[in-house]
């Protein structure tokens, strides 16, 4: 489209603006957590690192900080497991419902992170409360997992797509048995898929608070949940402050590795 | 060599036995994510939903398993509720109004303006605050609209002042976070948006407006439906940035979350509201073709 000068120039502002709308509030979060007054007002009245001194010490953001660590990586592993098997048998058989199945692995994550939550707490408290097993760790993971296998399934689905069955069927003719062919031809093709999926689960399951709301007991406490309980206490404002400025910081990692991956697989959206 | 033998001839044994049976293949592969996704997460949502057939013993707040439908009925003659359904309702479809607005120069700029070489590096910056935790967004927009918070201070000198906390305050910052989804889709259609199409069009005479409303919009149409269906689903279902910046602000997820412990059978039921709307959209939204872009 041959735009105008004017209409190049309104659109690179707009641009502009838009990602200034985009960037200013997280940096706001990282000017902020060195802001030495309580309240947060603007323009601060000087920098100071002594919350970051203090939110080092408190044991609190620390102990939700390994209990989400824990969770995610759990629910990772699960997920990984799962999506792949399910992504797989889609990929590779025709079968009756298989339609509704690849519409099934998105409904966990299409549906209000309300609803799902609810329906499992009633769950585990209906079936698992009578065997011995109250919510806590276990139940979060089982919920976590739950909503993370979409991502795997959708990494691992798009790359087997691409890939053709050939590379196997050679490899059995050379006299490969499936597994070995799977081993040493298929995985090797499949697994920066894997790490994509398993990226993206471990992000969802950090960055979850609705259903960890209701799946996990009193005694656990993942980031989210300690950041929301915390966030209208004056007297943890600036705990709060800093560890919000670290989530920043540390989002870089994902970004970071997930350039380093396969393009098509990394840049495509979180679901 | 001896003890290995043996062994392996019994993986490839095993392996020609699955080889010859893609049914067995099949059941080994699914057995597993099957049991996990429908007995455990389909069972305990079908569960939920029978509750919302059920009824609570006001006296004791124990739920009552007889079958009736005045959770429904209470749902569609009370006003509150209707008003709160309609409030979320609009919250979400003046997000997804919002989020296009802003999202399509952002996009037509990172898409067909900037040049070539950047455009990869304008993608990540798009992505990058998607994997800022969704608390972190939330409460920086918290600190951005308190009173004497930024955008007191950059509204001052003009005589304004920030909306504050509420309804306003939640439609901004719901948009803020579902940005990103709806960018990513229209940058993808732009960027796929063939050139001699616009050739055509100028060559045909049109302006820059004419060929933007009769060829640019209709072709972009799907992926504003495949954004609109992030922006709008997310935002019915939440509760939580609500609470943050909305004051007193009630939504449907608030009504549901404050009727869990007292009431289930009302929390299921609704519940029901933001899935069927949600599933709705859905379904009308695969009808553009949106989905299988996605």
């Amino acid at each position: 489209m041959n735009l105008s000068r004017p209409a190049r120039i309104t659109l690179r502002i707009a641009a502009g603006l838009g990602f200034a709308v985009i960037y200013v509030p997280l940096l706001l979060v990282l000017v902020n957590s060195l802001n030495p007054d309580r309240s947060s007002g603007w323009p601060p009245p000087g920098l100071t690192f002594h919350w970051w001194a203090d939110a080092w010490h408190s044991t609190g953001a620390r102990d939700a900080l390994w209990t989400s660590v824990k969770a995610g990586l759990g629910a990772t592993a699960i997920a990984l497991v799962l999506g792949t098997l399910i992504a797989f048998a889609v990929q590779r058989f025709r079968f009756f419902g298989r339609e509704t199945l690849s519409f099934l692995v998105v409904l966990p994550i299409a549906l209000p992170g309300i609803v799902t939550g609810v329906a499992l707490n009633t769950a585990f408290r209906t079936v698992l409360e009578p065997l011995g097993v109250g919510l806590g760790m276990f139940t979060v993971v089982v919920g976590h997992a739950t909503f993370c296998i979409v991502v795997v399934f959708n990494n691992v689905v798009a790359r087997l797509r691409r890939m053709a069955g050939s590379y196997e069927q050679a490899a059995m003719d050379l006299g490969a048995t499936s597994f070995r062919a799977f081993v040493d031809v298929t995985f090797p093709l499949v697994r920066s898929a894997l790490v994509a999926g398993g990226l993206l689960a471990f992000a969802l399951s950090f960055d979850e608070i609705v259903v960890t709301t209701f799946t996990a007991g009193p005694g656990v406490q993942t980031l989210p949940i300690w950041i929301f309980s915390n966030m209208a206490r004056p007297q943890q404002a600036p705990v709060v402050n800093v560890v919000a400025a670290v989530l920043v910081l540390l989002s870089v990692i994902p970004i970071y590795l997930a350039q380093r991956l396969s393009s098509d697989t990394a840049t495509g959206s979180r679901i | 060599m001896t003890k290995t033998a043996p062994a392996a001839g019994f993986v490839r044994r095993l392996a020609g036995t699955l080889h010859r049976r893609p049914r067995l293949q099949l059941s080994l592969l699914l057995t597993a994510p099957l049991t996990w996704l429908v007995l455990a997460y389909l069972g305990s949502l079908s569960a939920l939903f029978l509750s919302a057939f059920w009824t609570t013993d006001s006296f004791t707040s124990s739920v009552v398993k007889v079958w009736n439908t005045d959770n429904f009925t209470t749902l569609f003659e009370s006003d509150v509720y209707r008003q709160v359904a309609l409030r979320s309702v609009g919250v979400a479809l003046a997000v997804t109004a919002l989020c296009a607005v802003i999202a399509f120069p952002v996009a037509f700029y990172t898409a067909r303006i900037a040049k070539p070489r950047w455009r990869p590096l304008l993608v990540v910056a798009i992505l990058t605050p998607l994997w800022a935790s969704y608390l972190v967004k939330a409460y920086a927009w918290r600190l951005i609209l308190a009173e004497g918070g930024l955008l007191d201070w950059l509204l001052g000198p003009l005589g304004l002042e920030g909306p504050g906390y509420g309804l306003t305050a939640t439609v901004l910052v719901l948009t803020y976070l579902w940005l990103p989804y709806m960018i990513l889709p229209i940058h993808a259609g732009l960027e796929q948006l063939p050139d001699n199409l616009l050739d055509a069009s100028a060559d045909l005479g049109a302006r820059t407006g004419r060929t933007f409303r009769s060829v640019v919009l209709p072709m972009l149409l799907p992926s504003i439906a495949a954004g609109s269906v992030f922006t709008f689903s997310l935002s019915l279902g939440d509760y939580i940035a609500v609470q943050i910046v909305g004051g007193k602000t009630q939504l449907i997820g608030n009504l549901i979350y404050s009727n869990i412990t007292l009431d289930l059978p009302l929390a299921a039921a609704l519940g029901t509201v933001p899935v069927v709307i949600i599933v709705g959209y859905l379904l009308a939204v695969r009808r553009t073709g949106a989905l299988s872009s996605l």
